[in-house]
């Protein structure tokens, strides 16, 4: 059999017959087999592979959730309790998929924070980072609406509080909360459209844009701890000399850790599956009641940062609008760092001392504004709320300066690597 | 050096966002329940406990009685002729006996279904709130709760442990005077520690309604995470043996 593709098998066979119609072979090979990555990735480098398990996981438990769970006021919180006790095997479907939400944004928040580390949102990365940031933005919207569905007192109050953000938007604000609503107040049609949300238009989203962070990935190149360019140093045959076939180099790894992933994750969902009231909270396990807030409301962990930024403006002009633009300013302002960082090296480890304080800032600001989200805004944490959220923006916004000035280290030709 | 140091920015990282566990508990601090899930003896008692005491008002709509009666081997008979009072299938789930429009008659709200109290409130809450009932004769009831001030529950249980009386700290500072302790002039049936027996089975029986597979769950973890240990030990080994080749 002929083929006049190059680099498509010969011969005869299911294999060769399926390629000759479709390119599986060569896909394969672009982007497993032989798709090139630098040698010297370290252990931050695995949350992407493990960020794409979670999400399988989250799909294939969903699926099965989706088959029991009854998308109505009425009967909601009931079908998850039927879930958990009378179907077969329930119990460690829905653990599953609820430490899984919890899991997708640890090992995300880990990615990303990888990527800004070794400036893996720098040129050419810009729209792989971007990708990534709209992969973000849609798992928040995914866990916002999946959190309504179990229809807790806490599902039924954190998302009042969510919505009620698009209220304070000047002239529209009201209609607009109505619109997201469906109704006056969050009410069997909200549960029902959160369900559609949650169920199909998001996860394709999802899909779609993971689809194009990895195929954006695969066109540019992975980065790497040192920042520099593989593509640079090439031999006869055009493969760089520094990268690594991903399979079986990287699967080999990525196996590896996800074996510790799945110790620590499967720990917690036999062991501890509500973590102490953080990947389920107490007040979810009483039925979602309009009557009755419960104690203290306060989002899951994974949205307190942003929380915490929200209750610590305060309002003037007879409007509290300006803590939800803060709110969303900050996770707009991560859309922007390509452009914002204007270091001419890409990895922390070639940057100077200025940038390694401003992300080290970063990174406890963002732990401690979680940490206030979650507290009710009394004593300290009002303040330090405040001072944190100030220290978050100016980490962006004083980058174009302190990026340029600070000091950099000479950035080595070839990738830093010892052998095993 | 440069494994070492990442792999200690990695441990920074995850200590940062893992201490996050360490904070959920909040709220009053509560003496410990003290109840042990995997005692079949004392899932037992607290079975009988509740259905005599407590599912004359309040129902456990998710639980199921046949469940009960296997995962606490409690013969079929023995199920039907003691634990069953609002049903004759076992099949059913647990319901009260008193309609919910008479309740909020004569009590002015409906008493909550116990399927998940455990879980919602806590099992340590849920003991403090059974020992903490004392004489108020200006409610209804005629009692009074530490924990849950105003609670239009009587003391249904004041046979057995006799009435308290609660003793408060004198305060100057205005608002509600702080509690100090706990009087018993008129002991009940039960001795107060054959009391506190009788309430920590109770609330033993109240967890394990509230998650019916947690002792289940706990056994397979450890295989689950042995298994994994294993699984991760040859992973690495293999991961080591084609990373030799890297140079």
């Amino acid at each position: 059999m002929a083929s006049e593709n190059s680099g498509t098998p010969q011969g005869s066979g299911l294999w060769a017959w399926i390629n000759a119609r479709l390119p599986l072979d060569k896909m394969l090979k672009e982007h497993v087999t032989e798709y090139y990555a630098p040698k010297n990735f370290n252990l931050w480098y695995v949350f992407g592979a493990l960020s794409l398990v979670v999400l399988v996981n989250q799909l294939v438990t969903g699926i099965f959730l989706t088959m029991s769970y009854k998308p109505s006021a009425a009967e909601a919180f009931a079908s998850v309790e039927y879930i958990m006790r009378d179907v077969d095997w329930g119990w460690l479907i829905r653990y599953m998929h609820s430490t899984g939400a919890s899991a997708f944004f640890i090992v995300v928040y880990l990615h990303m924070f990888r990527a800004l580390m070794y400036g893996s949102y720098r040129a050419p990365r810009e729209l792989l980072w971007i990708f990534g940031m709209l992969i973000y933005l849609a798992l928040m919207a995914e866990a916002f609406m999946g959190y309504l569905l179990p229809w807790g007192n806490m599902s039924y109050w954190g998302a009042q509080v969510i919505v009620s953000l698009f209220g304070t938007i000047p002239v529209i604000g009201d209609s607009l909360a109505e619109w997201i609503k469906g109704d006056y107040y969050i009410s069997d049609i909200t549960l029902n459209r959160f369900f559609a949300l949650h169920v199909i238009a998001i996860p394709l989203i999802l899909l779609f844009l993971v689809v194009s962070h990895i195929l954006a990935l695969h066109e540019v190149g992975s980065n790497n701890p040192d920042g520099i360019e593989i593509k640079k140093h090439k031999d006869a045959k055009g493969i760089p000399l520094d990268g690594v076939k991903f399979h079986p180099y990287y699967t080999v790894k990525d196996t590896f850790a996800l074996g510790v992933f799945l110790i620590v994750f499967c720990s917690i969902l036999f062991f501890a599956p509500t973590f102490g009231g953080m990947f389920l909270e107490a007040p979810n396990f009483d039925q979602a009641n309009p009557m009755q807030t419960p104690p203290h409301i306060a989002p899951v962990w994974y949205f307190t940062p942003f929380y915490a930024m929200l209750r610590a403006v305060p309002s003037f002009l007879g409007t509290q609008v300006w803590g939800v633009l803060v709110m969303f300013g900050a996770i707009a302002l991560l859309f922007f760092m390509p452009w914002l960082d204007r270091s001419p090296v890409r990895s922390v480890r070639y940057k100077g001392p200025i940038t390694k304080i401003a992300l080290g800032i970063f990174a406890v600001s963002f732990v401690v504004l979680g940490y206030c989200g979650m507290k009710p805004p009394q004593g300290i944490f009002p303040l330090l709320a405040r001072i944190f959220t100030g220290l978050y923006f100016a980490f962006f916004l004083l980058m174009p300066w302190y990026s340029r000035l600070d000091r950099t280290k000479p950035v080595p030709d070839r990738v830093t690597y010892d052998a095993h | 050096m440069m494994r070492i140091k990442n792999l200690a920015m990695l441990v920074v990282a995850a200590g940062l966002l893992l201490p996050l566990a360490g904070i959920a508990h909040e709220g009053e601090a509560f003496p410990h329940a003290g109840n042990d899930p995997y005692s079949q003896a004392s899932l037992q008692r607290g079975a009988r406990n509740f259905m005599n005491y407590c599912s004359g008002c309040h129902s456990a709509k998710f639980v199921r009685y046949n469940r009960v009666a296997k995962d606490l081997g409690i013969p079929d008979s023995e199920l039907r002729a003691n634990l069953m009072f609002t049903s004759d299938k076992p099949a059913d789930t647990i319901q009260s006996a008193m309609p919910a429009a008479d309740a909020i008659k004569w009590f002015g709200v409906a008493p909550p279904d116990l399927s998940l109290i455990a879980r919602s409130r806590g099992t340590d809450h849920v003991y403090a709130f059974l020992m903490g009932f004392y004489k108020d004769p200006s409610r209804p009831t005629g009692v009074n709760n530490t924990v849950l001030a105003g609670t239009a529950m009587p003391h249904v249980l004041a046979d057995l442990q006799g009435v308290q009386t609660a003793i408060f700290k004198s305060t100057e500072a205005a608002g509600a005077p702080e509690f100090e302790k706990f009087e018993l002039p008129v002991p009940g049936t039960l001795s107060p520690e054959q009391y506190a027996e009788f309430v920590r089975d109770t609330v033993n029986f109240l967890e394990y309604m509230a998650e019916p597979i947690q002792t289940t769950r706990r056994d397979l973890g450890v295989w689950v995470v042995l298994f994994l240990l294993i699984f991760t030990g040859f992973a690495y080994l293999l991961y080591k043996e084609f990373w030799r080749d890297v140079r």
